[in-house]
């Protein structure tokens, strides 16, 4: 985040006794060990367990076991579900939030959108796959009434909602309200006088996206579609209460594992879980990093 | 310079159309329970159910406990780092993003084994102990957005003026923090305090794997078994996050967030 910090630095600090200097660190204690509890602690114990076997000594076969086939398979569909609604997630908010924003339309557009998008992005998990269900379901609204007014069976496609794209439909409904949120003010930060400038210029419309408008927002765009494969790569109940357990997710195994142990493998479980704090890890790491970049222009 | 408006409109209308058929497409489901005509029997066999009513007050009682712990834990350190620490805040702010890396279900996981009946705090071996590990839990979802949220409303105010006004008129520690800096940053602190109720209320995996009876679980349940309750739950919980959201902005979720939103 930008901080501009100089009105509430000290101007000189006074030398002071240790006591209170100790006593100013005490003012963050309850923090640090509540994050060190609930947080940091617990996640720590973890990844020690990803490294031990059941007697507790240094070993790195649970990183072996990762790869049984249907682990590894578990980990690719997460891997292309969670990357597929990140993508077009993040076209279809970044159509979106221009077209809000700087498209041209009533005023009223950009607030409604906005609001909505707000709730939206928060009604994930289990009312979210009822919803769906309820829709695109074998008897949900949408597919019986394009079987009542055009005869068109959507299940003979081979369309399933509990499958692959199925699912990914779904994630969609809080992966663009995501990207639109936090893109429209990104947006916003694209300061008139630069198209105008760049008209002046002679540049055209394209020329004025590829080195202006796009150098600006590409850290924004890149960064928050990290954030939303990190965020469907994390999720569970929406495709648990979707699809039960017929599709082989990892989020949906490492659960069966916690409920039920069904790797017979304490240990290997705990690799599990290292396994996806990794990939949630470097992508959402990436984003932190690229949101800093993306504030220098949008101030 | 007049721009081409169709494309615009087309997104719009495409992005209506996906985001509307679902609720409609679900209210209606919600309505076929009573064969040959539409009614509102689902909702009454709900709402009528004292599991629905116990699971809500669990889980609205979960999310209030969350925002007093949550603000209690937030407000003093975000304001102790603005006044005396200002270097911590790279650390701290680091932390309160670190459960966006960390999964809900890793986080729970790390509970299981951290807390379980034979570890140096057991705190999964009692109902309450358990009730106070998911708070803690929540509290821990939360912190990105509740440190967000107050951090963006303290940096809108002259902190350091004010304490040292208080200061001077002798006010103490919690007087300064509570009755000066506080309603300063009310709208701040109540943005995210709804956004922390539209999580907890909602939140399915700690309160699954700790063995809680939240709303969540309820809902998972009734899904396994029932045709068209799951879709009036749905609508109602979508009433519920929309009414969270509609009070962010009846609270200036405007004049704080467009700021916190930018990264």
């Amino acid at each position: 985040m930008a901080q501009t910090e100089t009105t509430s630095l000290p101007i000189a600090a006074p030398r002071v006794r240790s006591g209170a200097r100790a006593a100013t660190w005490l003012g963050v204690a309850p923090f640090f060990l509540f994050a060190l509890m609930f947080l940091i602690g617990p996640t720590f114990m973890l990844l020690i367990g990803a490294f031990q076997d059941a007697e507790g000594q240094f070993t790195l076969a649970n990183m072996a076991k990762l790869l049984q086939p249907n682990i590894v398979s578990a980990y690719w569909i997460s891997i292309k579900v969670s990357a597929a609604s990140a993508v077009l997630g993040a076209a279809f908010g970044f159509g979106l939030a221009y077209a809000a924003v700087l498209g041209g339309l009533p005023r009223f557009v950009r607030p409604v959108l906005m609001t909505f998008s707000g709730v939206a992005s928060n009604f994930a998990g289990i009312p979210l796959s009822f919803a769906f269900l309820a829709t695109l379901g074998r008897l949900g609204l949408v597919t019986v009434l394009l079987m009542e007014l055009f005869g068109f069976n959507l299940y003979r496609t081979g369309f399933n909602l509990l499958s692959f794209w199925g699912l990914t439909l779904t994630y969609l409904y809080f992966q663009i309200p995501l990207m639109v949120l936090i893109l429209a003010p990104a947006l916003d930060g694209l300061k008139p006088e630069w198209r105008e400038a760049s008209s002046i210029l002679g540049a055209s419309g394209w020329q004025y996206w590829r080195h202006v408008a796009f150098p600006v927002l590409w850290p924004a765009i890149l960064g928050t579609t990290l954030l939303l494969f990190a965020n469907a790569f994390g999720a569970v109940a929406t495709a648990y209460a979707l699809t039960g357990s017929s599709l082989n997710i990892v989020t949906i195994l490492l659960y069966a594992q916690i409920r039920g142990d069904v790797l017979h493998d304490q240990n290997l479980g705990y690799a599990l879980a290292l396994g996806m704090i990794l990939i949630t890890g470097i992508s959402n790491g990436a984003y932190i990093l690229l949101r800093a970049r993306a504030e220098r222009w949008l101030r | 310079m007049k721009p081409n408006r169709i494309g615009p409109w087309i997104a719009i209308a495409l992005g209506a159309l996906y985001f509307l058929l679902p609720l409609i497409g679900t209210f209606e489901f919600s309505l076929r329970m009573r064969r040959g005509e539409y009614s509102f029997d689902a909702y009454q066999v709900v709402l009528a159910d004292p599991r629905f009513q116990s699971s809500v007050a669990y889980s609205a009682l979960l999310a209030v406990a969350t925002i007093v712990i949550g603000i209690l834990l937030i407000l003093p350190t975000a304001y102790w780092i603005r006044l005396k620490l200002p270097r911590l805040a790279p650390v701290v702010e680091f932390i309160t993003l670190m459960p966006l890396i960390i999964p809900p279900i890793v986080l729970v996981f790390g509970y299981l084994r951290f807390y379980n009946s034979s570890s140096f705090l057991p705190m999964t071996g009692n109902v309450r102990a358990t009730d106070l590990l998911l708070t803690f839990g929540y509290v821990v979802l939360s912190l990105p957005y509740m440190y967000r949220a107050i951090d963006t409303g303290l940096r809108a105010i002259d902190v350091r003026t004010l304490t040292e006004a208080a200061e001077s008129l002798g006010a103490s520690r919690a007087t300064i923090l509570f009755r000066v800096i506080l309603p300063n940053v009310r709208s701040a602190v109540l943005s995210g305090a709804f956004l922390t109720f539209a999580i907890v209320i909602g939140e399915f995996v700690l309160g699954s794997l700790l063995n809680r009876p939240v709303f969540a679980s309820y809902m998972q349940l009734v899904g396994a078994n029932r045709a068209y309750e799951p879709a009036a739950l749905a609508i109602i919980a979508f009433v519920v996050t929309w009414g969270c959201m509609g009070l962010i902005q009846v609270f200036g979720r405007a004049r704080y967030m467009a700021r916190a939103e930018k990264g």
